[in-house]
């Protein structure tokens, strides 16, 4: 691996011709091992997420497949049936390593739309901003300030106060408390490509105004937005989880990994630490591994990185 | 200056307004309260005198009217639940609260600011490596988990402090507080640190980048030339520079501790205002959840606009009128 980035140091500094830029991004990338090794970890957990039913020993939705006589066993006891919980089982009996993978699924879909949604919504108002100006922007302008001035917590918890626990209840708290930082973001690149020649060029040529926002603003504004996107991602998560703990995110059918957290909370005081403890420790994780690659991404992705 | 702080202070009412109209419409104007109030046998006369009584007859805009000016005599309604003004509900839970934020602020401030002086001064140790992916770490993950982990390890593991609750209290100015006992200090030590620890990590990582940044300044280059002790030089010329930013952040954060204990207290089943919102929205004990949300924003539109003007007057470059809410 070092001796790979070296060559291709040497090669940049002997050639004259210019890098092609995803070349030059993912030779900056692969610079940080850390960074790399939390991105595989981060795949390698989305695979286990996606595949959570296939792979995991046992279905926690399924009655069938649980023993009742197996509840709080600690990690590395033997089933009835010779199977091994290496993990521990909750107070069902439930297998914990097949709760926190299907846990992992729910947790990084209610994140992961969240985070779409809100990067869709955020870009749309702040491209609009960007390209219209005056009154237009300093209204979005002024509702995103307000936004963000209020921790993303305090926002969920209002809306959910109003609105009840849900699955879409928990994604639309998301979205509203994350939508703002999308729109700042990409408002600010949008302002400096609105001043670019090849935009002044596009309006000339009495393009609609939806495709030069689409096709022109869009495409060239869009690449801070996945340093953010990452970022947001893993507070998502975190929201969601902490939500979830609290009672007042997800309903109870669907046991996202703050859910099963909070479900082992009661027994942690009684050293039967293995129902909450690894659950968390897969949000941990997954987090942490998150903001390693945003933090990386940010780096490699900033403009002054490239004199 | 002044046109800057008027400017503002219209702005912090239209929050509120907007605020107590949002959470007005949105808590009490959808769902029926009667349906939780009145008992189920009720029949239709008993129903309407009730809701005429409470004045749930009227149009939607009139019962808005009614609660604003009924807010501005400090009246929020009474709790469904405890049967008592819900602003009083609020205020008896809101010393151990306030407990709890200032013992985080002060963990934060004096745990931080040196570590975050010894990182940035060292930059290139293994301490302050450790000390500064520490504060990543602090950042990133969960902030309920991180209260788990506490309880795991110190109150069942080592048994060394209590898992949850609050201490013995004093009554002192007519405020309880546990400050004061060592029991209720050793109830204290756990929620605090999990709460200071998000802002403990900003602190850090603030004073390290301001330290290193500070020192590549042409006037420390100049002091250290005239002669001066390295400690005079740290003390006077170094620190006050780095406070400023760090003050700004702790005012700023003031709001999002009291938003945040949400989660500490309940963790720690800390009987603050946080545990009361929780316990609250699962009672549906909506003129509480109201009165909390409303006092919350109030709070933190108040600090921040006090930190604003704060900064403005000790830094003049910083105008006022650029800000948010």
């Amino acid at each position: 691996m070092t001796a790979g980035s070296d060559q291709s140091a040497i090669g940049t500094a002997s050639t004259p011709a210019p890098e092609r830029p995803w070349r030059r991004f993912l030779s900056n990338f692969v610079e940080n091992k850390v960074a790399v090794g939390a991105l595989v970890f981060f795949l390698v957990t989305f695979l286990l997420a996606i595949l959570a039913p296939w792979i995991s020993p046992q279905d926690p939705f399924d009655l069938i497949q649980i023993n009742i006589m197996d509840n709080r066993l600690p990690p590395g006891s033997p089933a009835m049936d010779g199977y091994v919980y290496w993990l521990g089982t909750d107070d069902q009996g439930r297998d914990m390593l097949s709760a926190i993978l299907y846990g992992l699924r729910i947790s990084l879909f209610v994140g992961g739309t969240s985070i779409v949604i809100s990067l869709v919504l955020g870009a749309f108002f702040g491209l609009i901003a960007a390209y219209f100006g005056g009154r237009v922007d300093s209204l979005i302008m002024r509702i995103v300030d307000i936004q963000l001035s209020f921790p993303a917590i305090l926002v969920a918890v209002i809306l959910i106060s109003i609105m009840g626990r849900g699955v879409d209840k928990v994604i639309i708290a998301i979205v509203v408390a994350k939508w703002a930082y999308f729109a700042r973001t990409i408002r600010s690149t949008a302002m400096v490509e609105c001043n670019k020649e090849y935009i002044e060029a596009a309006i000339g040529l009495a393009i609609s105004r939806l495709r030069v926002i689409s096709l022109h603003l869009l495409p060239n504004s869009v690449a801070p937005l996945i340093v953010v996107a990452a970022i947001q991602t893993a507070h998502a998560i975190s929201l969601e989880a902490t939500l979830s703990f609290l009672g007042i995110g997800l309903p109870i059918t669907q046991p996202s990994l703050g859910l099963l957290i909070a479900n082992g909370f009661e027994y942690m005081l009684s050293g039967k630490y293995w129902i909450s403890f690894y659950p968390g420790l897969a949000l941990m994780v997954t987090i942490v591994s998150i903001n390693i690659v945003g933090d990386h991404l940010r780096d490699v992705l900033n403009p002054r990185r490239q004199q | 200056m002044t046109e800057g702080i008027i400017r503002r202070l219209t702005q912090c009412i239209g929050v509120l307004l907007l605020m107590s109209l949002l959470v007005f419409f949105g808590v009490y104007a959808i769902g029926d309260p009667m349906a939780v109030l009145i008992h189920p046998q009720a029949d239709q006369i008993q129903i309407a005198e009730a809701s005429k009584r409470l004045g749930l007859d009227r149009p939607v805009w009139e019962q808005y009217f009614v609660y604003v000016a009924n807010l501005f005599r400090g009246d929020f309604g009474t709790s469904f639940v405890y049967n008592e003004p819900s602003l009083k509900v609020i205020l008896q839970r809101l010393p151990a609260t306030f407990e709890l934020v200032l013992c985080s602020f002060v963990i934060a401030i004096f745990v931080g600011i040196p570590l975050g002086l010894f990182a940035g001064l060292r930059p290139q140790t293994a301490s302050s490596r450790l000390i500064m992916s520490g504060s990543i770490f602090g950042f990133s993950v969960p902030s309920f988990w991180i209260g788990l982990m506490l309880i795991m390890v110190f109150a069942v593991e080592m048994g060394w402090l209590p898992s949850g609750g609050r201490g013995p209290t004093s009554r002192y100015f007519g405020i309880d507080l546990s400050l004061f006992s060592l029991d209720g200090l050793k109830h204290l030590i756990l929620p605090a640190v999990n709460l200071g620890l998000v802002l403990l990590a900003t602190v850090i990582r603030l004073t390290q980048s301001g330290t290193r940044e500070v020192l590549t300044m042409d006037y420390i280059k100049f002091v250290r030339a005239k002669g001066l002790s390295n400690r005079r030089i740290l003390r006077v010329h170094v620190l006050r520079n780095v406070l400023i930013p760090v003050v700004t952040i702790l005012g700023l954060e003031f709001g999002n501790l009291i938003a945040f204990s949400v989660v500490t207290e309940s963790v720690f089943a800390w009987p603050g205002i946080g545990k009361m919102l929780i316990n609250s929205i699962n009672n549906l004990d909506r003129p509480v959840v109201v009165a909390y949300l409303l006092l919350v924003v109030v709070i933190f539109t108040v600090s921040n606009l006090v930190v604003d003007i704060l900064c403005s007057v000790l830094d003049p470059r910083i105008a006022i009128t650029k800000s948010k809410a």
